[in-house]
């Protein structure tokens, strides 16, 4: 009898109880923001889609060995010593032609573990979170600045200056004058 | 003559209204009470042990976070420090206070999702909202420091990934102190409130034996009234620097072990996290946290197993490594893969409706029972 | 009102028709009011703003909401009974209308003029039972037949604590029609029901409690009458599926929900008329301070909306605040609780009557 009077008191008083956290909580101002209208600032250090700043690009491929995902496709051509490519912006000379550098944004996982490796820091992580795209294709990013015919004649000049050099250590070498004054001695 | 009867099977099927992950549970019942439920998964299987043997040992990290994503910082953990006592390396103190502090937080929200949906299974929606809206506090703690929201990979081989922002510990600070009275209030409207305690307590009651024996942990475990805590028990990091209590369940309404006694463990659980983040807030020591990052990991031949106290259990990393760069084999024991066996000894007995209540309390995450 | 409708017409079909349509008006009107009311309260109450894009503060919700259902594809399993399927809504719909024809809105607005108006709104309230059973019956699906069966049994025995306690009102005014219980409860709010009636005297302060007590019982049974939160297993949105009207789609499903609204407001009204002052103001009429008497009936007319929503809103409140039960609890609450409390108020309030 005393449990069952207990039971009724209990019942009333504890939804008494909830309904005052409920209607202290209705006079409270609300917490969400009205989204496309409002956007909500992000911190510094927010990862969201990748970007990679060509110019300094040295096509070391670290960023994708380190990638767990396999989205990141780099090749590259070595270039001849008559061309010039430039400076990276922290001084190291490019000595790679970056003929193909895919992002598969859709494989990304947005873990990081691309942007610690990169020695000129160029591939890092923006703050833009919409993007989405209606064909699935264009989720490819291709950020290499070449051109296909480009590529292809960066790799044709390649292949010619190794030609070159293997028809030139195969030809034998021309008599030294020193060579000469020994041989007649 | 006697009548023909038949029990039914019913079908709670990949897609809950209110879930925990695809999960399938078969029910065989007779008009409503339960005779038999029977658990299906594998809904969510992702081969993350396969696909740690191709990784090397820092890529298997975002992985990881991947197994029990509402808990990734201490998924986290228990890799780190498997691995880093298979290669027998020294952390900085600096790194050692700031995991713990994530640990910790990352604990709170769990324990946050898991009140919640609990909550929102048995029918009060108004707590779910509160709850995850001061669980946007601490997610913006971690966004602050690591960059991302959910899935963090901070915790790397050797130490962290990124220095905690100059402003975090004064927000953590502020954290604490408007975290408090939601305990409170939490407990005015949804603990103490005589409905919920007439749908949880003396439903799934487990007593003791019955949970060692199937190898429940966590707040499962606890809740039967065991004091079984890994971090007091076979402590990690340096959690034994730190004064804080094990809460068990009492059976302060209705029988110990019940599901309100595991309930409750879990709110009990976030204030001891506070006072955890309370004691290393203040003693932050210098330092660099990327020092101890080795260059190349590639640990000696050899086994390890180390386990961790994650929010939902004990979580267990076993690895093998064969001196190369990728571990030859990663192995995780998750917590909620043991506590769901417990369904089939839960239910039986009670009515359908209780098998929702009941599966709330053992707060399962599907992304680590398939992984 | 047919009266004063017949003066200003002069045709009888005419006059009867519109007397009719008038309450339609108000549900329908207050059906769109009431779930903009219920979107936004449980919005505000967890912190967060509700629809705000459709109109000022997405007042315009529910409309964009019955257009999408008006254009939705009537789809009826082959397996169900075509016929009781489609009428089951319109069965549960007439049962909450019904009801409205005896509610006074004001000294002028009165459906009918029965004297047996309380009588008359237990009995067709009942046909809502007999609707939710042939939606649950007719639409071939075990689940919705569970939902059907405890929606059933659910509602008539919560019938019984509500019967309890209108009888135990009707035995204190000794009148079963509703204006006329309005009509006692005049001039102070002092007189309204809940504080013991407008006999002054020793018996109206030993009242009160059982006064307070009877409003309690009341307003948790009619809870249970139309479904809501903490008794909502017939529509609970976990616990396996939907319930009874599962299987309904589009304008059938917007009928039951138009009824379900409906019904908030009819329990909420009779509540008010009992125990509230019905109409009566609590503060006297500026009409009749200011000397113009035709103002009287439309401030009646808003002191019972008011009363009626204010009642609504903590319909409202508590849904957002509690669990559900589960459905042998419900029953218990209902035979062991309430019905024992309602029998010893009955009692206890024939004998004060009696002083």
């Amino acid at each position: 009898m005393k449990q069952y009077l207990k039971n009724t008191f209990d019942g009333i008083f504890t939804v008494l109880v909830g309904m005052k956290v409920t209607f202290k909580h209705l006079f409270t101002p609300a917490v969400t923001i009205q989204y496309p209208d409002v956007k909500v600032k992000l911190p510094d250090r927010v990862r969201n889609r990748l970007y990679v700043n060509m110019d300094d690009c040295i096509g070391c491929d670290q960023c994708s060995r380190a990638c767990p995902v396999s989205c990141i496709e780099i090749e590259t051509v070595k270039s001849i010593p008559s061309e010039d490519l430039g400076i990276t912006s922290n001084g190291k000379k490019k000595a790679l032609w970056v003929t193909k550098f895919n992002i598969d944004i859709a494989k990304c996982c947005y873990c990081q573990l691309c942007v610690f490796p990169c020695p000129t820091e160029c591939i890092y992580m923006t703050d833009v979170y919409e993007f989405a795209e209606y064909e699935r294709s264009n989720f490819l990013y291709k950020f290499a600045t070449l051109t296909d015919e480009e590529a292809v004649q960066k790799k044709i000049n390649y292949e010619k200056f190794q030609a070159e050099k293997a028809a030139a250590a195969a030809k034998p070498k021309p008599e030294t004058p020193a060579q000469t004054e020994n041989k007649t001695e | 003559m006697a009548l023909k009867t038949e029990t039914m099977v019913l079908n709670m099927g990949p897609q809950h209204p209110s879930t925990h992950g695809v999960l399938r549970l078969e029910l065989e019942i007779e008009g409503e009470l339960i005779l038999s439920v029977k658990p299906h998964i594998g809904y969510l299987h992702r081969c993350f042990e396969k696909h740690a043997e191709a990784m090397t040992y820092p890529q298997v990290i975002p992985y990881t976070d991947r197994l029990d994503y509402l808990a990734a910082m201490g998924n986290n953990f228990g890799y780190v420090v498997a691995v880093e006592k298979l290669l027998g390396i020294q952390i900085p103190e600096r790194v050692e206070y700031i995991r713990i502090i994530m640990a910790e937080l990352q604990r709170i929200a769990s324990h946050l999702v898991a009140i919640a949906t609990n909550g929102a299974d048995i029918g009060a929606l108004t707590p779910f909202l509160y709850l995850f809206r001061d669980r946007e506090y601490i997610l913006s703690l971690f966004e602050m420091t690591c960059g991302a929201r959910m899935l963090y990979n901070y915790m790397w081989i050797g130490g962290v990934s990124h220095d905690i922002h100059p402003d975090f510990v004064r927000k953590t600070k502020e954290f604490i102190i408007h975290f408090r009275p939601t305990i409170v209030e939490l407990n005015n409207l949804l603990t103490f409130n005589k409905i919920f305690i007439e749908r949880t307590a003396n439903i799934g009651i487990l007593p003791i034996d019955t949970a060692i024996n199937f190898g429940a942990s966590g707040p499962v475990l606890r809740g039967s009234g065991l004091q079984f805590d890994v971090r007091k028990e076979d402590p990690y990091s340096i959690y034994n620097r730190f004064d804080f209590e094990i809460p068990t369940g009492k059976g302060l309404v209705g029988t110990v072990g019940d599901c309100w006694d595991r309930y409750y463990v879990r709110v009990l659980e976030m204030e001891q996290s506070l006072r955890i983040i309370e004691q290393a807030i203040d003693n932050i020591p210098g330092g660099d946290v990327h020092s101890a990052i080795p260059k190349r990991i590639k640990p000696p031949k050899g086994t390890v197993y180390s386990r961790v106290e994650n929010p939902r259990g004990e979580l267990g990393y076993f690895i093998i490594s064969d001196g190369n760069l990728n571990p030859f084999r990663v192995k995780v024991r998750a917590p909620s893969f043991v506590n769901l066996e417990l369904m089939g000894e839960l239910c039986k007995g009670h009515l359908v409706a209780d098998v929702i209540a009941i599966l709330g309390s053992l707060d399962i995450v599907l992304g680590e029972i398939d992984r | 009102m047919y009266q004063f409708l017949y003066d200003l017409i002069g045709n009888e079909i005419l006059a009867g028709l519109l007397v009719a349509v008038v309450p339609l008006t108000i549900i329908l009107v207050f059906a769109l009011f009431g779930i903009w009311l219920e979107r936004k309260v449980s919005a505000h109450m967890q912190d967060r703003l509700g629809p705000m894009r459709t109109g000022w503060h997405g007042w315009l919700q529910t409309v964009a909401d019955l257009m999408k259902m008006l254009q939705k594809e009537d789809i009826i399993a082959t397996d169900a009974d075509k016929t009781l399927y489609n009428i089951a809504p319109v069965l549960v719909f007439t049962g909450s209308f019904a009801a409205y024809a005896v509610i006074p809105f004001s000294s002028k607005l009165l459906g009918s003029e029965v004297e047996i108006g309380l009588f008359y709104v237990i009995a067709i309230s009942s046909l809502v039972v007999a609707g939710i059973l042939m939606a649950g019956w007719s639409a071939n699906n075990k689940y919705s037949l569970l939902g059907a069966m405890r929606a059933a049994a659910q509602i008539i025995s919560y019938e019984i604590p509500t019967a309890l306690i209108i009888l135990s009102m009707v035995m204190l005014t000794g009148t079963l029609s509703l204006e006329k219980i309005s009509q006692m409860q005049t001039s102070s709010f002092w007189n309204w029901n809940i504080f013991g009636g407008a006999v002054f005297g020793l018996s109206k302060f030993l009242l009160i409690p059982f006064m307070i007590a009877g409003t309690l019982i009341i307003f948790t049974s009619t809870l249970a009458e139309v479904n809501r939160v903490p008794f909502d297993i017939p529509e609970a949105e976990s616990e396996l599926v939907a319930g009874y009207f599962t299987e309904y789609c589009g304008m059938k499903w917007g009928m039951f929900m138009l009824a379900e609204y409906g019904n908030m407001f009819a329990v909420s009204a009779i509540i008010a008329i009992l125990f509230l002052g019905g109409y009566q103001s609590p503060i006297g009429y500026l009409g009749n301070s200011i000397g113009a008497q035709w103002l009287i009936p439309f401030e009646q007319g808003f002191w019972f909306i008011a009363k009626g929503l204010a009642l609504v809103f903590v319909q409202m409140w508590l849904r957002w605040t509690l669990p559900r039960l589960r459905v042998d609890q419900l029953m218990t609450v209902c035979w062991k609780y309430l019905i024992p409390f309602a029998f010893i108020n009955l009692i206890i309030i024939g004998i004060i009557s009696l002083i």
